[in-house]
């Protein structure tokens, strides 16, 4: 808050007191994608701590979301063990499995774009391997029993209940991860994770245990991913390891924090929030289109988000390499400069 | 006890002697130059020590600890700061933030650190750039930066890898004046490779002449440089 400049803090207050109301403002449709919105700002600093803090790249991050959702459904599922306990568990896999990946990476010194292949492998071969766990339900999927009167109350511990109630989860889970985020950031391990992101062997000359600071990253930000998990099972109530563990999943938590800004704390909420409404919006348009007869009512447009979502990257890539939160931040002047600060 | 021993060391890449048999010692608080033409494995020495490298023979002793063959961060652990030739710095972060990654080695607190870090700026006169961006630095404000952050860490020996290259000579003498002032206050340890001789000839009270990755000459400065073998290496066969 000290680095805000009163606009930019009276802009945050807004928008925390609109992120509070959306519930009573808005219909079903707007919280569901609002919901989306939160979802992937939460998943969006989750990746961004790795790639944006510690400058490790994760095409995988789909991995540790499918463990986390896997292990508290099974739980719930075949033991009765409510998800407010099975998130225990659910980190502590997602975070297991963070560590082989970030073990063999270190250790091993596979860098960059090899680490980020190595993501990638250890996800497919999670997802090919749920594809054939019969008890986990296979390629016919996992469900999750909801009855109807669970979807009007609020039970927590069973995180069963309204929407609304969904919402204010995530909610909840986004800002924490802000909140933490920052913390990190600003004390001892944000000014080691950026060292080593800029340049490792500086970093371990003014003495960085360089593999140590790294499997912090890969720890927190998978055992985050596993907290997604659990939410994604209990929202959804269905589990395929096509849709959870499946690659473009994995892509798509990538989107937020590149278009907002890797690197930035607000710039994975700004990215899911500039991002997630417009690829709605298009779909929307696109359907209307078909009512209307303006484009044929057999064409395919599944991919025409995708195709939007994959434009917007590369325009971000090409214009604002850096991410439209910090443009949007010195255009508003929201952010006082570093000379001002307190 | 010498503060750096340094006996037999050696390092082959690929069957070339990058560094071979190399025995010094540099005393405490003292400033000691290692010199010698371009390609005489001075870095590789450095690097040796720092634990960027292993040494394939040889030891390294720092205060009459073994340090061989640690790791980089051990090696400051064990109280040695360096600066890069090609220098490397945390391009993202602004100034005072590369040295507070330094200043944390010793301080628990960023606030502390942070202050400590401060310090050390006005120091080498960068305290007015403290708020720019690593990467928009000049050259010598990198070098400088680099030495700022190798001190950060609160080191016992200071190696600092050509730190003058490319300054004018006021600016190389500032330095000088910087670096003496260091030893006279903390008493700290310095090893330099330098290729400025209006420096070496100001700062050091022993110098090493390495050449092909060989010692072949060392002794005080006024001592070294009228050595007919390192005027040999440095002019040519002949000119002597």
């Amino acid at each position: 808050m000290n680095d805000l400049t009163p606009f930019g803090r009276a802009a945050l207050l807004a928008f925390a007191a609109l992120l509070l109301a959306v519930p009573w403002i808005a219909s079903g449709y707007v919280l569901s994608v609002s919901i989306i919105c939160l979802y992937l700002a939460y998943m969006g600093q989750a990746w961004n701590l790795m790639l944006g803090f510690a400058g490790l790249l994760s095409i995988g991050h789909a991995l540790f979301v499918g463990l986390g959702a896997y292990t508290s459904g099974y739980l719930f599922t075949k033991l009765g063990v409510p998800p407010a306990v099975g998130v225990v568990a659910a980190v502590a896999v997602a975070m297991a499995m963070g560590s082989i990946i970030g073990y063999l990476g270190f250790r091993f010194a596979i860098g960059g774009v090899y680490f980020a292949l190595l993501t990638i492998a250890f996800s497919e071969f999670v997802r090919i391997l749920l594809d054939h766990a019969k008890f986990l339900g296979g390629t016919e999927g996992m469900f999750l029993p909801v009855s109807q009167e669970s979807r009007r109350g609020v039970d927590l511990v069973n995180l069963r209940g309204s929407t609304e109630m969904y919402y204010y989860v995530i909610l909840a889970l986004a800002a924490g991860a802000f909140l933490m985020c920052r913390a990190l950031l600003n004390g001892r391990v944000g000014y080691y994770w950026r060292a080593i992101r800029d340049n490792p062997e500086a970093a371990e000359a003014v003495g960085v245990d360089i593999f140590r600071f790294r499997m912090y990253a890969v720890l927190l930000s998978s055992g985050m991913a596993g907290v997604a998990g659990v939410f994604y099972a209990f929202y959804y109530n269905n589990l395929f390891p096509e849709q959870v563990l499946g690659i473009e999943r994995s892509i798509e938590v990538t989107l937020a924090p590149i278009v907002g800004g890797v690197g930035t704390l607000f710039g994975p909420i700004f990215g899911a929030f500039i991002l997630t409404p417009m690829g709605e919006l298009l779909t929307e348009a696109v359907e209307g289109f078909k009512q209307s007869g303006l484009i044929a009512k057999n064409v395919k447009t599944d991919g025409v988000k995708l195709m939007f979502w994959g434009l917007a990257v590369a325009l971000i890539v090409l214009l604002k390499p850096k991410g439209l939160w910090p443009w949007v931040c010195e255009r508003l002047r929201l952010v006082k400069p570093p000379g001002q600060r307190g | 006890m010498a503060m750096l021993d340094v006996q037999g060391l050696s390092k082959s890449f690929r069957g070339l002697r990058a560094v071979s048999d190399v025995t010094f010692a540099v005393p405490e608080k003292g400033i000691v130059a290692l010199i010698g033409p371009n390609g005489a494995g001075k870095t590789t020495c450095f690097n040796l020590i720092a634990g960027a490298l292993a040494p394939d023979a040889g030891s390294v002793r720092l205060a009459g600890a073994d340090i061989t063959g640690r790791r980089a961060d051990k090696v400051c652990d064990a109280g040695i700061g360096r600066t890069f030739q090609l220098v490397k710095p945390f391009q993202d972060l602004t100034v005072l933030e590369n040295v507070t990654v330094g200043a944390l080695h010793k301080h628990d607190g960023v606030a502390a650190a942070k202050r400590d870090a401060a310090r050390i700026l006005e120091m080498l006169e960068l305290g007015d750039k403290r708020h720019m961006h690593a990467a928009n630095l000049t050259l010598p404000d990198r070098k400088r930066l680099e030495v700022a952050r190798a001190l950060a860490t609160q080191p016992k020996l200071l190696l600092l890898d050509e730190v003058m290259a490319g300054l004018r000579p006021t600016e190389t003498d500032r330095i000088v004046a910087v670096l003496q002032r260091l030893r006279a206050e903390t008493g700290i340890t310095i090893l330099l490779i330098e290729h400025v001789m209006r420096a070496v000839m100001a700062l050091s009270d022993h110098v090493i002449v390495l050449h092909h990755g060989e010692k072949i000459s060392e002794g005080t400065p006024e001592k070294v440089t009228k050595d007919p073998a390192v005027l040999e290496c440095y002019l040519g066969e002949g000119a002597v």
